[in-house]
């Protein structure tokens, strides 16, 4: 049980960094002009953290033990 | 070849295809061998999440306000990460109790109460309402504008066409009758339908190719990359402003977190995610996979919408194309044809998706905890006598459906035209949303009540009426707008988006407030000022403590009365069909090791709540419970009987402490008692060896006594000097046997701490020297020549003066015995120090073995072998005398080394205090 419980408790931290990361004032700092690699600051940061946001969702979901 | 035909023959050839895929599909799991038994198909599965909303509106909704459309699909990334510790639940709970809907969810956890199932039900069909009309006014502009190629044209008002020439109303009717082949062919006992969730799987991975195939387009084929587009975009002096969009958006942050929060419920309590997730969930392990596949699909049918947006922006700058058919009308533009008719399948499956699941879920809901409950309490129909109600179930489903696919269609033409894709969609959002409460608080805490839960749903759902709904309606026309200025009778504080004056929120977040508010405060209030029924109380510990549950059979034994077993197979066979009755009772006689037909199966709480729970598997918990009620002669469980059960329960446990409590005190005292026996039978065993040895000691001397006496007495002719040393010898050896009876006696005496002891100050100079005279004949006899050193005062000591003689008794007369033979040599020695006087005999003789230093201290127990070299004496002397000095606080040792002699020593203390001398 020790397991699940600490997968748990992984996965709600996961879920209270996405808070953070999509919210104000995170949020607030890439609200700002310029680009990335061609691509608008918010939009980049926004895909970017999202993925990595799932990444860690999957290695927390599919790790063993 | 966009014709009209070619369109219309490949949209009834890809309903075809699916309807294929079904059929495969369900043709596998009646085989045994189900396709959807894979984490992938699951997860794809649960992509019906995003229709024709996803499909066309987001581009709609980032053309005007850039990434104002992802909180929808990052609150549903959020909340997935706690489905390991939500969804993990709810997926264990529905399982164990055979949940068919998330009507019967809620109904079933508030005491299945069908009063609750019925409210639920009928908020989750009006609030959806807007949501199917979001699919069909997509699915008939989509097709509408293809018709038009190549030129394009949006679609006119439908209000202003006459009903029949609506494309809606078709596309309505054909997805009904294509739902109801779909997901009403048969009545499945546990509402799986692995068709259905095949089909939508495949929906899924075709709108998602073909939303990347048009975005991979538009921004490498119409553009040279991202970069170039967003360049190009930023260049113009209107789209400029979207690059930072935040500062902008009506509500900004704040309406950005909510639309997160929104999208969070929705993602859980839209009932076709209800649907998917829970209900056809096949393996809970699947949840491992989905938890990360699903939030990348979201996140890949989202990297091109911006793209997509812009595209469109740049390429009808003028507005006069709506932006919700950017998707469409984009590939028609650049005349690439066949990518226009993928788009529109694409659009095409989205659509058909979510309305498939949703109405198939909408109507088990509509069947279940609406219609049935109402018929099964109408006594006049007679339904509890009818002999098969499989077919009627069907019926009211299949009506279900094409009742609410036409609702939908009313709504569409009652307020579909004034609202985009997206804001209609976040209508239906806010009204699921309402049903948070009453699912986590029910899953997560054990107070909350039914009548909670009907105040926090109605009060929730009244809002959502109040101030979105209404307002929609209003907007459309068919209410008087001054409704929404001025205010009903022209009250300012009840207007419908600034409810008491709460101005400056875009309509969403503002409808959010205050129905969260009034749902939540309600729920608790409400439930914290009632108390719960019986059933309510069993089914809140049932859900809450779903993991802490063993099986099953968790809610049989709360359930009394009696039943017959023809009953409740008559009852199941009527909603069920005979075939299905008979495999579950059969089922259940085997998992006891019995078989049905053949053995007779007992009817007892056990096999009623098994068949209850077979039963609500096909018209949900509430009715099943009003079916079994009336099949079995049901005793209430009254409150004071629950409380008698969970009493009876307590003391049970406290029992089973007591009980572990005495058993360990048992243990202990066993232990104790085996130590006992143990040194009991030691004690035996030392008192055998005793008895033996002392009756062997004995035997010795009378054995001499004995025959020298029988020689005296037969024969007279003994001279007179044998005679005289036969007397002798006969003396001596009664002088021994006195001794050993005396030392025996000593012994017994000093064992049992009953010896006497006279204490007085002794002078140790003149014991020993008494001793040393009293035996000088003995020394002299065997030759040995004794030397006492002895101080020339030394101070008293408390002591029996007899007993002290009688240790140095036996240390000297040891000292004889082991001296060299001939020339013997025994000294004493007294000194003192501060604590003790110390006296130390040692003799000339061949010493102690090393080992038997502490042995020859024990009793019987004599130096030497004494199988060839028997020396004279008890072997109790030295025992004696060591207890001896013991009791006087001293101490009685031996050192030796073989060869030269040994030295007993033993000391008495000074310590006590001494009438000075």
């Amino acid at each position: 049980m020790g397991e699940i419980e600490g997968r748990g408790q992984r996965m709600i931290a996961l879920c209270m960094l996405g808070c953070v990361l999509f919210n104000f004032p995170i949020l607030a700092l890439f609200n700002v002009r310029g680009t990335y690699f061609g691509v608008p600051v918010l939009y980049a940061y926004i895909f970017i953290a999202w993925a990595l946001l799932i990444a860690l969702m999957a290695w927390v979901a599919e790790r063993r033990g | 070849m966009l014709q009209g035909w070619v369109i219309v023959v490949t949209s009834f050839a890809y309903l075809g295809l699916l309807f294929a895929i079904a059929y495969y599909a369900d043709k596998r799991a009646d085989a045994g061998r189900s396709i959807i038994a894979s984490p992938y198909v699951y997860s794809l599965s649960l992509a019906v999440y995003a229709t024709a909303w996803t499909f066309y509106g987001s581009v709609g909704r980032a053309a005007s306000d850039g990434v104002g459309f992802l909180p929808i699909y990052i609150g549903p990334t959020l909340m997935i990460a706690l489905w390991w510790i939500v969804m993990r639940k709810i997926l264990r709970i529905s399982k164990q109790n055979r949940i068919t809907s998330l009507a019967d969810f809620i109904a079933s956890r508030y005491g299945k109460s069908a009063l609750l199932g019925g409210v639920v039900t009928v908020i989750a069909v009006i609030g959806i309402l807007p949501y199917i009309s979001l699919q069909l006014k997509a699915v008939s502009n989509s097709f509408t504008i293809v018709l038009q190629y190549p030129s394009i044209i949006m679609p006119a008002k439908v209000t202003a066409l006459p009903i029949l020439q609506d494309t809606a109303l078709w596309v309505a009717l054909i997805l009904a009758a294509f739902t109801i082949a779909f997901g009403t062919r048969h009545l499945d006992a546990a509402e799986h339908h692995e068709g259905m969730v095949a089909a939508i799987a495949f929906e899924s991975l075709v709108k998602l190719l073909a939303f990347l195939a048009l975005g991979v387009f538009v921004t490498f084929g119409i553009y040279n990359g991202f970069g170039d587009l967003f360049e190009r975009a930023a260049a113009d002096p209107k789209l400029s402003a979207m690059m930072t969009p935040l500062e902008g958006v009506a509500g900004g942050y704040a309406s950005w977190v909510w639309l997160t929060i929104l999208s969070m419920m929705a993602i859980m309590f839209l009932p076709r995610q209800f649907q998917v997730t829970v209900i056809e969930n096949v393996n809970e392990k699947h949840l491992n996979k989905a938890i990360w596949l699903f939030p990348l699909y979201m996140l890949a049918i989202n990297i091109f919408v911006l793209p997509i947006a812009f595209g469109g922006l740049l390429h009808f700058p003028e507005g006069n194309v709506d932006a919700d058919t950017f998707v469409l009308t984009l590939p028609m533009f650049e005349k690439q044809e066949l990518l226009a008719l993928l788009v529109f399948i694409g659009g095409l499956s989205a659509a058909t998706g979510m309305v498939i699941v949703e109405t198939i879920a909408l109507s088990t809901m509509v069947c279940n905890d609406l219609v049935m409950p109402v018929l099964l309490r109408l006594r006049r129909l007679r339904l509890n006598e009818r002999s098969d109600l499989t077919r009627l179930l069907l019926g009211i489903r299949r009506g279900a459906i094409v009742g609410i696919l036409l609702l939908g269609y009313l709504y569409f033409r009652l307020a579909g035209e004034a609202y985009a894709l997206v804001s209609i969609g976040l209508i239906s959002f806010a009204a699921v949303a309402q049903f948070a409460p009453a699912v986590l608080g029910g899953i997560f805490w054990k107070g909350g009540t039914r009548r909670g839960a009907l105040a926090g749903l109605s009060g929730g759902f009244a809002v959502w009426l109040y101030t979105l709904l209404l307002p929609a309606l209003a907007r459309s026309g068919w209410l008087p707008i001054s409704f929404m200025e001025q205010g009903p009778f022209g009250i300012e504080l009840l207007k419908p988006l600034a409810l008491f004056g709460l101005a400056g929120l875009d309509q969403i977040t503002h409808a959010m407030i205050w129905s969260m508010l009034a749902n939540i405060g309600a729920y608790v209030t409400v439930s914290l000022s009632g108390a719960q029924s019986a059933d309510e109380h069993r089914q809140a510990s049932l859900f809450v403590d779903v993991f802490r549950q063993a099986g099953e059979g968790g809610g049989a034994r709360f359930w009394r009365g009696t039943a017959s077993v023809p009953d409740l197979y008559n009852l199941l066979a009527r909603f069920q069909g005979t075939a299905a009755a008979e495999s579950a009772f059969a089922d259940y006689a085997r998992a006891r090791g019995l078989r049905w037909p053949g053995d007779t199966l007992i009817a007892d709480a056990e096999f009623v709540h098994y068949v209850e729970v077979q039963l609500a598997g096909a018209i949900g918990a509430a009715s099943a419970r009003i079916m079994v009620a009336s099949a079995v002669k049901e005793e209430a469980l009254t409150l004071e009987e629950v409380r008698k059960i969970l009493d009876e329960a307590s003391q049970v446990v406290m029992y089973s402490h007591q009980l572990k409590q005495k058993s360990s005190e048992l243990e202990a005292a066993t232990a104790e008692l085996r130590a006992a026996n143990e040194r009991l039978k030691e004690l035996d065993r030392l008192k055998d060896d005793f008895l033996s040895t002392v009756t062997h000691e004995l035997r010795t001397p009378l054995t001499s006594i004995r025959a020298f006496s029988e020689i005296l007495n037969q024969d007279p002719d003994v001279d007179l000097a044998q005679r005289r040393k036969f007397l002798g010898i006969i003396t001596k050896e009664t002088e021994r046997l006195t001794r050993i009876i005396n030392q025996v006696l000593d012994l017994a005496k000093i064992e049992a701490g009953r010896a006497e002891w006279s204490e007085a100050p002794v002078d140790m100079r003149e014991t020993i020297s008494d001793t040393v005279t009293a035996m000088s004949q003995l020394f002299q006899e065997n030759n040995i020549r004794v030397d006492a050193r002895l101080p020339e005062r030394v101070t008293p000591v408390k002591a029996d003066v007899d007993r002290i003689i009688l240790v140095m008794l036996n240390l000297l007369s040891n000292a004889v015995k082991f001296c060299k033979q001939g020339d013997g040599r025994i000294e004493i020695t007294l000194t003192e120090d501060d604590r003790a006087l110390r006296v130390d005999v040692r003799d000339n003789g061949p010493g102690i073995a090393p080992g038997d230093e502490q042995k020859i201290f024990d009793k019987f127990v004599q130096a030497g072998d004494t199988l060839t070299n028997k020396p004279q004496g008890s072997g109790l002397g030295l025992y004696i005398s060591r207890h001896i000095v013991e009791h006087h606080g001293g101490r009685l040792w031996v050192q030796s080394r073989p060869g030269e002699g040994a030295c007993f020593s033993f000391t008495l203390p000074l310590a006590r205090p001494m009438e000075s001398a």
